[in-house]
C-alpha cells in the first residue's frame, strides 16, 4: 500500500533519529568524559552529529524515490 | 572577409609571379640579346618551309586531280584553299579523249538499255558516232567490219531489248573496232527501232514463229545441201575428167616429144626410122586428140565449176548461218579443184612449150638435113641418100669433086656459120627478148593465178575462221540466253511465290474471319442457353437454399438462444461474484466465474476477447468494492494533503514540515463539484481531492479516479496503490457490464419476432 509507505518511512526516521541521537549522546558523553575533560561541547557535538545524521538519513530515505542512481542512469 | 583574404592571396601571388616573370624576361632578354638573329633565322626558315609546302601542294594538286581529291578528303579546310587558288575541281580537263570516250560509251550502252525512248538514243548515238569517228579508224573500216559485227549486234540487240542485264558483245580485236561496232550496233538498233516499234508478241505466236523459222531454215538448208552436193559431185566428176584428160594429154605430149627426140637423134636403119616416124605420127595424132580432149574437158570442167560457184554464191545470198559450213566446205572443194586443174593445165602448157621447142628443133634439123641432102644430091646426082655405103664404089674424080665440094661446102658453111653466128647473136637477143617477154607473160600469168589462189585461200581461211567465230558467238549467245531464261524463270517463280503467299494470307484471313463469326454466334447461342438454364437453376437453388437456410436459421437461432441464455447466466454469476466484496476485503477471485463464462461462449470471439480482457489481478485476487475504496480514499486524503508540497525538486525534510503545516492550516471544502472542464488552477492537490471526494460520494468512481490521476509528486505516490485498485475495479466492472450488455443483447436478439 503506497499510502503506508510514508508512514513507514517516518517511523524509520524517528527510530533512526532516536538511535543516532542516543548513540551520539552516549558517545559524546564517553568522549567528553574520556578525552575532553567533561566539557559539554563533545556531547552536543556528537548528539548534534547524531541528529544531523538521522536528519540526513531521513531526508535521503524520503527522497530516495526521486533520486536516480548511476546504475539506472547507465541503464537508461 | 573571404574576399579580402582571396584578394590578399592574389596580390601576393601576382607580386611573386611578377617578380618571377621579370626575372624570366630578364633572362630571356639576356639570351635573346645574345642570339636574336638565330631565332629570327629559325622563324624565317620555318615560314619558308611552310609556304613552300603549301605552294607545292597547290601546284601538284593542279596537275594531278587524284592528289587533289585525296588532299581535299583528308585535310579539313583544303577544299576552300584549293578552290581559292585553283578554282573548283573540274572533271574533264585532265582526262585524255580516249578515257572520255570510254566513260561515255558504257553509260550510253546502259542508257540505251534502260530507256526505250528514241530521242535519247539518237542523241547518244550521235555523240558516240562522233567520238567513234574521231578516235577510231575512218569509216572505211566500218563497212568492212559491218558484216562481221552484224551477228554480234543482232545478239546484243536481242539481249538488251529483252532485259536490263548489260551484255557485252563478243570480244573484238581492237578498241576502234569496238567503237565502230558499238556505233554500228546503235545504228542498227536505231534503224530497227525506226523500222518497227518494239511490241511484245504473245508467247505462242513467238514459239510458232520460231518453229516456223526453224522449219524453213531446215528445209532451205536441206535443199541447199542437196544442191551443193549435186553440183559438187558433178563438178568433181568433171574436174577429175578434165584432170585425167589433161594428164593424158600431158602423157601424150611427153611421149610425142620423147619420140621426136628419139627420132631426131637416133641414126638407125631406115626401117626403124620409118617405124619411128610412124610412131611419131601416131604419137602426134594421139597428142592432138588428147590435147583436144583435154581442152574440151577443161572447158566443161570450167563450166561446171562456174555453175558450182554460182550455186555457192546463191546459197551465200540466202544468209542462213547453219548452211555456212556446207558452203565453206563446198568453196574449199571448189578451190582445190580449181587449183588442181590449174596445176595440171600449167603442166600441160609447160609440156607443150617444151614440145614446141623440140618440134622446132626437129624441124630445123630436118630442114638442115634436107638442105644437105639437096646439096649433096645437087652435086652428085647419082649418089643416093645413103651415101655412107658407097665409099668403095666412088671414083677419084667423084672423090675430088666431092672433096672440093666438101671444101667449098665447108667454106660456105664457115661463112654461113660466121654469118649465122652474127645472126645468131642478134636472133639470140631477139629470142631472149621474146623469151623474156614470154617468160614475163608466163610469170605474170603464173603470179596472177598464184595470187588468185592465195587470195582464194585467204578468203577461205577467213571464211573458216568466221564460221568458227560465229559458232563460238552462237554458243555464247545461247548460254547468255539460257542464263536469261533461268533468271527469268527464277524471277517469275519468286513473284509467283510471293503472290501465292499473299493470296493464301488473304484467303486465310477471310476464312478465319468467317470462322470467328460463326464461332461467336455459336458461343452466343450456347451462352444464352446456359444463362437461361443457369438462371432457372439459380432460382430453384436459391429457393432451396432459402428453405434450408430458414430451417438452419431456426435451428441456429434456437442454439444461439440457448447459448445466449447460458452466457447471460454466466455473466450474472460473474456479476454476483463481483458483489461478494465486503467492506475491507476484496471480492472472491473471479477466476471460476470467468472460466464458466468462457466455457459458455466458446465460439463467441467478442465474448472471449472480453473475457480475456479481465485483468489478472481480479481473476486471481478479486476486486475491491466501491465502498471499500471510498473508505480508503478518505484516509488517503489526509495523507495526500500532508505531502501536497513534495515533489522531485521539493523533497527536503523541511519541505515536509512546511507541507505538514500547510495541510494543518489550509481549509478547503470537503466536497466540491468538479467542473466539466479542468483548468490549470483546478490542478491543485486540495481541489482535486475535494472533487474526487465529491465524485466518490456520488458513486462516480471513474471520474474520481480520473481526478486522482491528476495528482502529482508525492501525493501521487501516496495514492498510487489506491489508483491501481480503483482502476482494477473499474476495468473489471466495465468488462462485466459489457459482457452483460452483450449477453442481454444476444438474448434479445435471439428472441424471434412473432
Amino acid at each position: 500500500m503506497s499510502e503506508k509507505e510514508i508512514g513507514k518511512k517516518l517511523d524509520r526516521c524517528l527510530a533512526d533519529g532516536v538511535v543516532k541521537l542516543g548513540t551520539g549522546l552516549g558517545l559524546g558523553i564517553v568522549f567528553s568524559v574520556l578525552f575532553f575533560k567533561r566539557r559539554t561541547w563533545p556531547i552536543t557535538l556528537f548528539s548534534g552529529a547524531g541528529l544531523g545524521m538521522a536528519y540526513a538519513n531521513c531526508q535521503h530515505d524520503l527522497r530516495s524515490h526521486y533520486l536516480l542512481h548511476t546504475s539506472e542512469q547507465q541503464k537508461q | 572577409m573571404l574576399r579580402v583574404c582571396l584578394r590578399g592571396v592574389k596580390a601576393t601571388a601576382q607580386k611573386s609571379s611578377g617578380r618571377i616573370r621579370l626575372t624570366n624576361v630578364h633572362q630571356c632578354r639576356e639570351y635573346t640579346t645574345g642570339e636574336s638573329s638565330g631565332a629570327s633565322r629559325v622563324v624565317t626558315a620555318g615560314l619558308l618551309t611552310v609556304t613552300g609546302g603549301i605552294g607545292g601542294t597547290i601546284i601538284y594538286s593542279k596537275w594531278d586531280h587524284k592528289f587533289r581529291a585525296a588532299v581535299e578528303r583528308n585535310v579539313p579546310y583544303s577544299e576552300w584553299l584549293l578552290g581559292l587558288a585553283l578554282g573548283p575541281a573540274s572533271q574533264d580537263a585532265g582526262l585524255p579523249t580516249r578515257k572520255q570516250m570510254e566513260f561515255i560509251q558504257p553509260p550510253s550502252m546502259m542508257e540505251k538499255q534502260m530507256k526505250t525512248s528514241k530521242a535519247k538514243s539518237e542523241k547518244k548515238l550521235k555523240e558516240t558516232t562522233e567520238h567513234g569517228v574521231q578516235d577510231s579508224d575512218p569509216a572505211s573500216s566500218q563497212p568492212a567490219q559491218n558484216i562481221q559485227a552484224e551477228a554480234s549486234a543482232e545478239a546484243t540487240q536481242i539481249i538488251s531489248a529483252i532485259s536490263e542485264v548489260q551484255s557485252v558483245p563478243a570480244p573484238c580485236d581492237t578498241e576502234p573496232t569496238a567503237a565502230a561496232e558499238t556505233a554500228t550496233v546503235l545504228q542498227d538498233t536505231e534503224s530497227a527501232a525506226t523500222a518497227e516499234p518494239l511490241r511484245e508478241r504473245p508467247a505462242e505466236e513467238v514459239a510458232a514463229r520460231l518453229a516456223q523459222q526453224n522449219q524453213d531454215e531446215k528445209d532451205v538448208i536441206a535443199s541447199l545441201s542437196a544442191r551443193l552436193d549435186d553440183s559438187l559431185a558433178s563438178s568433181a566428176k568433171a574436174t577429175l575428167q578434165a584432170i585425167g584428160a589433161q594428164e593424158a594429154a600431158l602423157q601424150a605430149i611427153t611421149h610425142h616429144t620423147h619420140k621426136l627426140k628419139e627420132a631426131m637423134e637416133a641414126e638407125g636403119p631406115s626401117e626403124e626410122k620409118s617405124t619411128q616416124w610412124k610412131d611419131l605420127e601416131a604419137a602426134l595424132a594421139s597428142r592432138t586428140t588428147s590435147v583436144n580432149d583435154a581442152k574440151t574437158a577443161l572447158v566443161k570442167a570450167n563450166e561446171v565449176l562456174d555453175s558450182l560457184k554460182s550455186v555457192i554464191d546463191k546459197s551465200k545470198g540466202l544468209k542462213i548461218s547453219a548452211a555456212r559450213p556446207l558452203i565453206l566446205a563446198a568453196e574449199e572443194n571448189l578451190h582445190k579443184m580449181v587449183v588442181d586443174l590449174d596445176k595440171v593445165v600449167s603442166k600441160v602448157q609447160s609440156a607443150e612449150s617444151e614440145a614446141k621447142i623440140v618440134a622446132q628443133y626437129s624441124e630445123l634439123v630436118q630442114e638442115a638435113r634436107q638442105q644437105f641432102q639437096r646439096e649433096v644430091s645437087s652435086l652428085t646426082p647419082e649418089i643416093q641418100a645413103n651415101w655412107k655405103g658407097l665409099t668403095g664404089k666412088l671414083s677419084t674424080d667423084d672423090l675430088n669433086a666431092l672433096i672440093a665440094h666438101a671444101h667449098r661446102r665447108i667454106d660456105q658453111l664457115n661463112r654461113e656459120l660466121a654469118e649465122q653466128r652474127v645472126r645468131e647473136q642478134i636472133r639470140m637477143e631477139a629470142a631472149l627478148e621474146q623469151q623474156r617477154a614470154e617468160d614475163q607473160k608466163a610469170l605474170d600469168k603464173a603470179i596472177g593465178t598464184a595470187s588468185q589462189h592465195v587470195k582464194e585461200e585467204a578468203r577461205l581461211e577467213q571464211e573458216r575462221k568466221l564460221v568458227e567465230l560465229r559458232e563460238v558467238i552462237e554458243a555464247e549467245m545461247r548460254t547468255q540466253l539460257r542464263r536469261q531464261a533461268a533468271a527469268h524463270t527464277d524471277h517469275v517463280r519468286d513473284v509467283l511465290k510471293v503472290q501465292e503467299q499473299e493470296l493464301r494470307a488473304e484467303a486465310e484471313q477471310v476464312l478465319s474471319s468467317k470462322l470467328l463469326e460463326q464461332e461467336t454466334r455459336y458461343r452466343q447461342l450456347t451462352q444464352e442457353q446456359l444463362d437461361d438454364f443457369t438462371l432457372d437453376m439459380n432460382a430453384a437453388y436459391a429457393r432451396l437454399k432459402g428453405v434450408e437456410e430458414a430451417i438452419d436459421s431456426h435451428v441456429e437461432a434456437e442454439e444461439a438462444a440457448r447459448k445466449a441464455h447460458q452466457l447471460w447466466l454466466s455473466v450474472e454469476a460473474l456479476t454476483y461474484a463481483l458483489k461478494t466484496a465486503s467492506a475491507e476485503s476484496p471480492s472472491m477471485p473471479l477466476e471460476d466465474a470467468a472460466e464458466a463464462m468462457r466455457a459458455s461462449c466458446v465460439d463467441n470471439d467478442f465474448a472471449l476477447a472480453l473475457a480475456s480482457a479481465l485483468p489478472e489481478e481480479s481473476l486471481k485476487r478479486g476486486v475491491y468494492s466501491e465502498a471499500s475504496l471510498r473508505a480508503r480514499f478518505n484516509s488517503l486524503r489526509s495523507l495526500a494533503r500532508r505531502v501536497a508540497l513534495i515533489d522531485e525538486s521539493h523533497n527536503t525534510l523541511y519541505q515536509y514540515f512546511l507541507s505538514y503545516v500547510q495541510a494543518a492550516l489550509l481549509f478547503e471544502k470537503q466536497q466540491e463539484v468538479p467542473p466539466t472542464q479542468l483548468h490549470s488552477e483546478d490542478l491543485d492537490t486540495f481541489k482535486l481531492l475535494s472533487y474526487a471526494s465529491y465524485c466518490l460520494e456520488h458513486g462516480d468512481l471513474e471520474l474520481a479516479a480520473k481526478l486522482v490521476n491528476q495528482l502529482r509528486g508525492e501525493a501521487r505516490r501516496v495514492v498510487e496503490d489506491w489508483l491501481t485498485e480503483a482502476r482494477l475495479t473499474l476495468e473489471t466492472r466495465q468488462v462485466i457490464s459489457l459482457l452483460s450488455a452483450y449477453a442481454n443483447a444476444v438474448g434479445l436478439g435471439t428472441t424471434q419476432a412473432p
